[in-house]
């Protein structure tokens, strides 16, 4: 054992610095320099250069002219220093009222219409940037009336936001929340 | 479930054994000691490391000399990762300004890293600092990885050599594998995940003012640097809390292809190389068939859970045709399921959704895999060498129908190789269900749990059953940061990791000595469906039945209630 202990100790220093200095330090310098945007977190800004968030994370909307992104289990929210899915099993009780109690509130808002799964159940990150987009049709009659705004108009800026599965088969039809709402003040600059 | 959704599967599976072929080919070339296109980089960096060491890289070591130095190794990685743990507050590089870490979180998360495992009793985000994933998670990453795959290349050589004497040199298979396949594959992938919006900074974050005025902390790392590792090095510990959910670690279902493949890619390679180096294809073939088999099957398993009605959205009376709880809009029930048989199958333990909140059947599919001994195809080298185990055991059982002396390419197996066999495989399920069963009657580790019935056994299941096997994955319901689940786990950790490296590099040491053998006309062909079929028997005996018992009381009668509830709510 002793015989082995100096290659076992240089070996592991050296290893340290060049796979845990090294190599992230590379690859940060390859990032920063070829993907900046990327790197830094695909930041979206506003006219005033002000980060209002990040392309790839979900956020707390709560108005009714916006849409509204899937409830989060990541601290009070959408906290995205805190991702957590809600961990709840299939037969948890707490899940099931929390679910029944969304759903009530949905039908309200739109009587009548089938209410998509991703509405009501929590993310797996708590920081889900998405909806499907049935959760954002569903939504159209609440956003339209609130903004004042014919509904078919609402409509077609969601359908422009619609991201379709990768090749047709590779992941799931998605809206992006943030995009779709900034998109909807860019036509509509009183809503909101 | 849909077509698009079996093709999404099946293509996710398929590639990572293709794109592992060639990578195989490239991996034995390594072991062997062999030029490659990396030379003219690598070789200097190689020399200097064999210079500072002082190591004899032409030099084979006895198969205990090369176990001792394995565990030297490990030993020193292990006290470097607790030391720096404990002391982040002190060291440099900690714009979060966290603590450092208490000592039996820092104990179980050291033993985590060093087995490949990658448990996590903590949340990265509120937890660690830079300097502690980059100095040390990044680099036990690697480094563990490489750690099994030496195993893998010692024991082909005991299988290719004729009356021979060392099953090779541990440093050079160390630092040959880390330098010539790890760092190279995960620099190209790290950059690629960059450039598909994966973050890449030394900031801690920013804070952003949303839509609505309210303030946003946005946590930020080096995540693409560690993310390519953790996948590639089949550790799975996630740079978040959220792992692979979270939009930074894999943001579209791009980098949830190309990071799902990279669970298995290496895990394949090993099978190719182990194959190339025995000049066994054809054996190997069989191999990488019945492990294929089974991990389809889990997939499908998984994927059609998934689609059944969840309770709680049958009594919400909104659509019920995929149970979304603990899933990511942009991955849906087919990524999901992929990933979560791909990363249970390997010793990954990633995830892209959460397990806990699986149907009863899929989170028990999930398990399962891991009880199998994490070899469908397992971690890089550890999966091989496990699975060259199983097929010892598999030509030992059809010996003992026959009543001849099995053998198993080209080599005699005999008494000696099959105790070892048996203590590799035994370690599992002592470890497994041992622990379970004392936790599920101790106040001290019930206080963890989330829920209670069966899914709480199946919380402390899963626990113990990832930890052993060196996944990482966790039912997350549980709150395992406290003295017993931390302790206990790294235990079952250990435990998991070297009991069955040293069995299966004593294997080696008792077939190296002994004559290569041509296959005579009563040698049993491992080659063809036959076989197949026998050591997916075998496998599913050994892993199946002796679950069985546990098994029926967590996810098989939770299952059970979720039909009655479903039944009564419609």
């Amino acid at each position: 054992m002793i015989s082995h202990l100096r290659p076992a100790l240089v070996s592991m220093g050296l290893f340290t610095a060049l796979l845990g200095v090294a190599y992230p330090l590379a690859v940060t310098g390859v990032a920063q320099a070829a993907f900046p945007a990327q790197a830094g977190g695909s930041l979206v800004r506003d006219a005033g250069g002000k980060v209002v968030g990040s392309a790839l994370i979900g956020q707390v909307f709560t108005a009714p002219g916006y849409f509204h992104g899937r409830p989060s289990a990541a601290g009070n929210g959408y906290d995205a220093s805190a991702s957590s899915g809600s961990n709840m099993g299939p037969m948890n009780e707490k899940l099931i009222e929390r679910e029944k109690a969304d759903a009530t509130a949905l039908r309200a808002e739109n009587p009548g219409a089938a209410i998509p799964a991703d509405a009501v159940t929590t993310s797996g990150s708590g920081l889900d940037p998405d909806i499907s987009p049935a959760n954002a049709r569903f939504q159209i009659l609440r956003v339209a009336k609130a903004r004042g705004v014919p509904e078919g108009q609402v409509s077609a800026i969601v359908e422009a936001q619609v991201l379709p599965p990768l090749l047709g088969f590779i992941g799931q039809p998605r809206v992006n929340v943030l995009a779709l709402n900034r998109a909807l003040d860019a036509r509509f600059p009183k809503g909101g | 479930m849909t077509w698009q959704g079996w093709a999404e599967i099946a293509l996710t599976l398929g590639l990572a054994v293709a794109i592992g072929w060639p990578l195989g080919v490239f991996m034995s070339r390594v072991w062997k000691g062999e030029r490659t296109f990396l030379d003219p980089i690598l070789r200097p960096v190689e020399a200097l490391l064999y210079a500072a060491c002082g190591v004899d890289p032409k030099k084979s070591q006895s198969w205990h000399g090369y176990a001792l130095a394995l565990l030297a190794f490990n030993l020193v990685g292990f006290i470097l990762t607790y030391l720096v743990l404990r002391l982040q507050g002190v060291l440099p590089l900690n714009p979060q300004g966290f603590p450092g870490l208490s000592g039996h979180l820092a104990f179980n998360t050291a033993i985590s890293f060093v087995t490949n495992t990658n448990w996590q009793s903590y949340a990265g985000e509120t937890t660690m600092s830079t300097l502690s994933q980059m100095l040390v998670l990044t680099t036990q990453n690697v480094v563990s990885a490489a750690t099994g795959a030496t195993v893998a290349a010692a024991l082909a050589r005991a299988f290719v050599a004729n009356r021979g004497e060392g099953v090779g040199n541990f440093w050079a298979d160390l630092i040959r594998t880390t330098l010539y396949v790890l760092l190279p594959v995960s620099f190209v992938v790290a950059v690629l995940l960059v450039a598909l919006g994966l973050p890449q900074t030394l900031s801690a974050g920013v804070t952003a003012t949303t839509l609505e005025g309210a303030e946003q902390k946005i946590s930020l790392y080096a995540v693409a640097s560690q993310e390519a590792v953790k996948m590639l090095g089949i550790n799975g510990g996630g740079i978040f809390n959220a792992n692979s959910a979270h939009p930074f670690e894999n943001p579209t279902p791009l980098t949830n292809l190309i990071t799902a493949i990279s669970i298995n890619v290496l895990g394949w390679a090993s099978f190719f190389a182990f194959g190339r180096m025995v000049m066994a294809k054809k054996e190997v073939r069989a191999l990488v068939m019945a492990a294929s088999v089974l991990l389809f099957a889990g997939a499908a398993g998984i994927y059609a859970t998934e689609t059944q009605p969840a309770p709680a959205q049958v009594a919400a009376g909104v659509d019920t045709s995929v149970n979304m709880e603990g899933k990511e809009v942009r991955f849906g029930a087919p990524s999901t399921a992929a990933w979560a048989a791909m990363t249970t199958g390997a010793s990954n333990g990633s995830v892209n959704g959460m397990h806990s909140s699986l149907m009863p059947l899929g989170g028990g599919i999930a398990m399962f895999l891991m009880q199998l001994g994490e070899i469908l195809p397992g971690g890089i080298g550890s999966g091989i060498a496990i699975m060259g185990v199983m097929a010892l055991l598999a030509v030992f059982v059809a010996g003992l129908m026959v009543g001849r002396t099995p053998e198993y390419l080209g080599k005699k197996i005999e008494a000696r190789e099959i105790q070892f066999a048996i203590l590799a495989v035994i370690v599992i399920p002592l470890s497994m269900l041992g622990f379970s069963a004392v936790s599920a009657v101790l106040p001290e580790a019930l206080k963890g749990l989330m829920h209670e019935g069966p899914h709480g056994l199946s919380e402390i299941l899963y626990a113990y059953v990832s930890g052993t096997a060196n996944n990482g994955s966790a039912f997350a319901g549980l709150t395992a940061n406290a003295p017993w689940w931390n302790v206990t786990l790294a235990i079952a950790m250990a435990m998991g990791r070297f009991l069955p490296i040293v069995a299966v590099l004593a294997i080696a040491g008792a077939l190296v000595v002994k004559p290569k053998l041509a296959p005579s006309a009563g040698t049993l062909p491992t080659d063809g469906g036959l076989f197949v079929g026998l050591l997916v028997g075998v496998i599913l005996i050994l892993g199946g039945l002796q679950f069985f018992p546990a098994m029926a009381l967590g996810p098989i009668v939770e299952h059970f209630q979720v039909l009655g509830a479903v039944a009564a709510l419609r």
